[in-house]
C-alpha cells in the first residue's frame, strides 16, 4: 500500500500564484522591445514568455509582481503599473 | 505559453527570490539530463509541497544536510548502470545546510572524487526557519539570532570562506556567482557541467524577505555585493585562482544601504570602515580593481 | 557449500551473491569485518558494486539511500552508535518506500562506550519503519539478508529491512555456514526492478514537504504494509526452503519445545542457542520448559505470539536491552499483546540481561526458569554484580 509518495512533472500545475499581487503588475508596453530575453531570464517565476520583438508576455496567472522585469528591462519597456489600473494586461 | 519545463512556475517563493531566479538558471543550464539531489530549505520547500513539484527533472530531497551523500549514491547507482556519461547530477542546498550541517556530507562528496555538481545557494542566513545567523551569513548583519542591542552589531565573525575550502581539496572547479549576473551563472554552471570530477558553486542570492529590500531590489542588491568587492566573483581550477570579474570598487554604502540587515551600520562609521577593511581585503587578495579605468570614470 | 567461517565472512559471501549495485560503510566494530570483505571482493573484481567509502555513517545510509532512488540494490551495515548516527537517515528511507538492507552487528550503546553485544541500538530504533529479523546464528544471518531483499523489494512492500545479528557472538563466531550457491540465489532473488526510480527519462520528484493534509496517510501505509506482510513472509519462506532446504516456518517466530510446557522464555537472538541448551537440559529432568523465539520483531507478530503463549502459564521475557524509566522493550509488546485476551499466561515476567557484553550463561537461563516460581518480575535484571552499585558523590 502506497500513499503520497511520489509527484509527476506533468501531474502539477502549481499554485496559481498570481493571486498573491496586490499592489503592481507588469505591463509589457511592447514599443522598443529589443527581443533581448532578459525579462525571460530574470523571472524568479519562469512566467515570461517571447521570441520576436514587442511579442513578449507575462502569464499572470503566476506572476507575483516583483517588478525584476522591469527592473532587468534595458529599453525601460516594461512598467509596473497598479493592480487597479485600466491599462490593458497582456493575456 | 513558453514555459521552462525543467523548473515551471507555481512554485512559492517569495516574489522577487533570488534563488528561485538562479536554481531555475542552474537546471536549464545543465539541462533535462540530469538528477538533482535538494538539501532542507527555502528551495524545497517552496518547489516541491506535495501534490505538486516544480521540478521537470528527477528530483530528490532526503533531509537538511546530506544532499551531497545521497548524490554520491545516485551517482556510484549511475556509474554501476554505465549511464554516468549521459546523466549530470546536482546536489544542491542553501548556505546553512552547505557550510554549517552539510559541511561533512559536501567535503567528503568532494574528496572521493564524485562527478557531481554541488551548488550552494548563499542567502546568507537560515531564511527557511526565520533568518538566523550561518556560518555564511556576513559580518554585522542583524539576523534573529545575531541581533542589534546595546553590546553588538550585529553577526560578530565573517562569511566562512567556503569556496576556499572546496578549493583546498584540489578538486577541479570551484566559482562563486550572482542571481545579479545572470549570464556569468549560466556560463559558469555550463563550464562546470562540462568537467568531470566534483564542482563547486556558490551563488549569491539576495532574499528579499531576510535582508529587507523590495523585491524589485533584488538585481542592484545583487549587483552592488559584486561591485563593493564584498561578494567577488571568481573561478577557482585544481586549487588555484583562475578568473576573477574585476570590479570598479565602489564604497560598501552602496551596498548596505540598500537593505533593511544593514541599517543600524549606516550612521555608524566605525562599523561600517570594518565592513570596508573586508571588501578592501576581497579586493586585494582577488585583485578585483579594473587596472585601466573606463574613460570619464 | 558447506564453509566453516567467521560470521562476517559468510555476510560478506551472501551480500555478493546478492549483487548490490551500490555498497557504501562506515567502520565501526563489530560490524567492520563484513565491509572489509566487500571491499577486498570489489577490489578483486568478484563483486561488481560501487564501494563508497564514507566519512560517516549518516552519510553511508544517505549513499544507499541515493543508490536505491535511483533504481539499484544497495548494502549497508552498522553497529551502535554508527546505527544511532544514521538514525534520521534510516526513518527517511522507510519514508521514502526504499528497500534498503542493512546488517546491524549487535552492540552496546553509549556511555560509558563498551563495544560488546546486547540489541539496545536495533531495539532503539523499532519505530523506524524497518523490517528487523533477529538472527540466532550465523546460517539464519546467512540465509535472512537473502529473505531480506526478497521481503524489502516485493511489490506490495517496498520497505527497508535489517537483519540484526548479535556482534560478536555471531560476527566473529566461527560456525559450519552452507554458502547458497549463486544459481540459487538467481533462483530465489531475482534482480531488483525498482516501481519507481529516479530517470531522465520519467522524471520524479521523491521526499517532497506533505502537510498535514498528506502526511498521516504516510504513516498509515506503513503500518498497513508491515501488518500485511507478516502474511507475505510465510510465502516467502517456504520459497526459500523450497530453493535452499531450509525452514523458517513463517519467519515469524520459532516454537521449541512449547507442548505442554508450563514455562517459557520468549528472546531474541543468538542467546536462544543458550536457552535451548537449557531447556533440552530441563527437559531430560522432566520439567515442561520451552523457549519462544522471536524472528521478527517489526513487524511484530501479536497473533502469532498469542496463539503460542495463551495456554503457558509462566512466561519470562528475557530482554537483551532497556526502555530506561518504562517497561524492557520485549517484555512491554509481550504483556501489551495479552490485554482483554480472554487466555493469557498466569504471569509474564521481564528480565533483562546480557547488557554491554556480559555473558548469559546456562546458570543465567536457570536462574530465570528458577525465578519464574517467585511473584512477577518487572524489568528485574540478571547476573547484576551488586558490589558496583555503591558509588557514591557528594556528601
Amino acid at each position: 500500500m502506497f500513499g503520497p509518495l511520489t509527484v509527476k512533472p506533468k501531474n502539477s500545475k502549481g499554485d496559481k500564484t498570481g493571486s498573491w499581487r496586490t499592489l503592481v503588475r507588469p505591463n509589457y508596453l511592447h514599443q522598443n522591445c529589443i527581443a533581448c530575453r532578459m525579462c525571460v531570464m530574470i523571472c524568479p517565476e519562469g512566467c515570461v514568455s517571447g521570441k520576436e520583438k514587442n511579442a513578449f508576455s507575462v502569464d499572470y496567472t503566476f506572476c507575483k509582481g516583483c517588478g525584476l522585469c522591469a527592473e532587468i528591462c534595458p529599453k525601460k519597456d516594461i512598467a509596473m503599473v497598479s493592480e487597479d489600473s485600466k491599462d490593458q494586461k497582456q493575456a | 505559453m513558453e514555459n521552462s519545463p525543467l523548473f515551471k512556475s507555481g512554485h512559492t517563493a517569495c516574489a522577487g527570490c533570488g534563488q528561485a531566479i538562479a536554481a531555475r538558471l542552474v537546471i536549464e543550464a545543465a539541462g533535462a539530463n540530469t538528477i538533482v539531489a535538494n538539501n532542507t530549505g527555502c528551495l524545497e520547500v517552496f518547489s516541491t509541497k506535495y501534490p505538486e513539484t516544480a521540478w521537470g527533472v528527477p528530483w530528490i530531497h532526503s533531509l537538511f544536510e546530506n544532499s551531497a551523500a545521497v548524490a554520491s549514491g545516485i551517482e556510484a547507482a549511475l556509474k554501476y548502470l554505465g549511464k554516468k556519461d549521459a546523466v549530470n547530477v546536482i546536489a544542491q542546498g542553501g548556505d546553512g545546510s552547505s557550510a554549517d550541517i552539510g559541511l561533512q556530507a559536501l567535503s567528503g562528496m568532494l574528496e572521493r572524487g564524485h562527478d557531481i555538481l554541488y551548488v550552494c545557494y548563499d542567502n546568507e542566513a537560515y531564511m527557511n526557519t526565520g533568518v538566523q545567523r550561518s556560518g555564511l551569513t556576513p559580518f554585522d548583519t542583524n539576523t534573529t539570532t545575531s541581533p542589534i542591542g546595546s553590546l553588538s552589531s550585529g553577526n560578530v565573525r565573517p562569511k566562512k570562506p567556503m569556496p576556499e575550502i572546496c578549493a583546498a581539496h584540489g578538486i577541479p572547479y570551484v566559482a562563486t556567482a550572482s542571481a545579479g549576473f545572470p549570464q556569468d551563472l549560466i556560463r559558469k554552471v555550463k563550464k562546470a557541467i562540462a568537467i568531470k570530477g566534483p564542482k563547486y558553486i556558490q551563488v549569491h542570492v539576495p532574499c528579499p524577505l531576510g535582508w529587507r529590500h523590495e523585491s524589485n531590489k533584488m538585481l542592484s542588491v545583487a549587483k552592488a555585493a559584486v561591485e563593493t568587492g564584498l561578494y567577488p566573483l571568481f573561478e577557482y581550477e585544481y586549487g588555484a585562482l583562475a578568473a576573477r570579474r574585476q570590479i570598479t570598487p565602489k564604497p560598501v554604502e552602496e551596498y548596505l544601504k540598500l537593505q533593511g540587515r544593514f541599517k543600524h551600520l549606516l550612521n555608524n562609521p566605525e562599523e561600517t570602515k570594518k565592513v570596508q577593511d573586508i571588501a578592501d581585503n576581497n579586493i586585494k587578495k582577488y585583485n578585483l580593481k579594473l587596472e585601466t579605468q573606463a574613460p570619464g570614470a | 557449500m558447506k564453509e566453516f567461517l567467521e560470521g562476517s565472512h559468510a555476510i560478506a559471501e551472501v551480500i555478493k551473491s546478492c549483487q548490490p549495485g551500490v555498497v557504501s560503510a562506515y567502520p565501526i566494530t563489530p560490524q567492520t569485518h563484513i565491509v572489509e570483505d566487500l571491499a577486498q571482493m570489489v577490489s578483486n573484481g568478484e563483486l561488481k558494486s560501487q564501494f563508497v567509502n564514507v566519512e560517516s555513517e549518516h552519510s553511508a545510509a544517505s549513499v544507499v539511500l541515493g543508490g536505491s532512488a535511483a533504481g539499484v540494490r544497495v548494502y549497508t551495515a552498522t553497529s551502535s552508535q554508527g546505527l544511532f548516527y544514521m538514525q534520521e537517515v534510516l526513518f527517511n528511507i522507510a519514508g521514502m518506500r526504499l528497500p534498503v538492507v542493512m546488517t546491524c552487528a549487535n552492540r552496546a550503546v553509549s556511555a560509558p562506550i563498551n563495544i560488546w553485544n546486547d540489541q539496545q541500538d536495533s531495539i532503539s530504533l523499532r519505530d523506524s519503519g524497518w523490517f528487523q529479523l533477529y538472527a540466532e546464528n550465523n546460517q539464519e544471518a546467512v540465509d535472512f539478508h537473502l529473505i531480506a531483499y526478497r521481503l524489502g523489494e516485493d511489490k506490495r512492500v517496498m520497505l527497508p529491512v535489517m537483519v540484526c545479528m548479535d556482534g560478536f557472538i555471531l560476527t566473529h563466531g566461527m560456525e559450519t555456514v552452507d554458502i547458497p550457491e549463486q544459481e540459487k540465489v538467481n533462483k530465489f532473488l531475482p534482480a531488483y526492478k525498482p516501481l519507481y526510480k529516479l530517470d531522465p527519462e520519467n522524471p520524479i520528484s521523491l521526499g517532497l514537504l506533505a502537510d498535514p493534509d498528506y502526511y498521516m496517510e504516510t504513516r498509515f501505509v506503513i503500518q498497513e504494509t508491515m501488518r500485511e506482510a507478516i502474511g507475505y513472509l510465510s510465502g516467502i519462506s517456504k520459497e526459500f526452503s523450497d530453493v535452499f532446504g531450509r525452514d523458517y516456518k513463517d519467519m515469524l517466530v520459532e516454537e521449541y519445545r512449547l507442548k505442554d510446557a508450563d514455562k517459557v522464555i520468549v528472546a531474541m537472538g543468538s542467546v536462544c542457542g543458550t536457552i535451548k541448551e537449557v531447556v533440552d537440559e530441563q527437559r531430560a529432568k522432566g520439567k515442561k520448559v520451552g523457549l519462544l523465539r522471536i524472528i521478527s520483531y517489526r513487524p511484530f507478530p501479536y497473533a502469532r505470539i498469542y496463539e503460542a503463549l495463551k495456554n503457558i502459564p509462566k512466561v519470562a521475557v528475557l530482554d537483551k536491552a532497556v526502555s530506561l524509566g518504562a517497561y524492557a522493550p520485549v517484555a512491554a509488546d509481550v504483556k501489551s499483546l495479552f490485554f482483554g485476551k480472554k487466555k493469557s499466561p498466569k504471569v509474564i515476567s521481564s528480565f533483562v540481561g546480557g547488557l554491554g557484553g556480559r555473558d548469559i550463561t546456562t546458570e543465567t537461563i536457570h536462574e530465570v526458569f528458577r525465578r519464574l516460581n517467585a511473584k512477577e518480575a518487572n524489568f528485574d535484571f540478571v547476573d547484576l554484580k551488586p558490589e558496583l552499585l555503591k558509588e557514591e558523590y557528594g556528601e
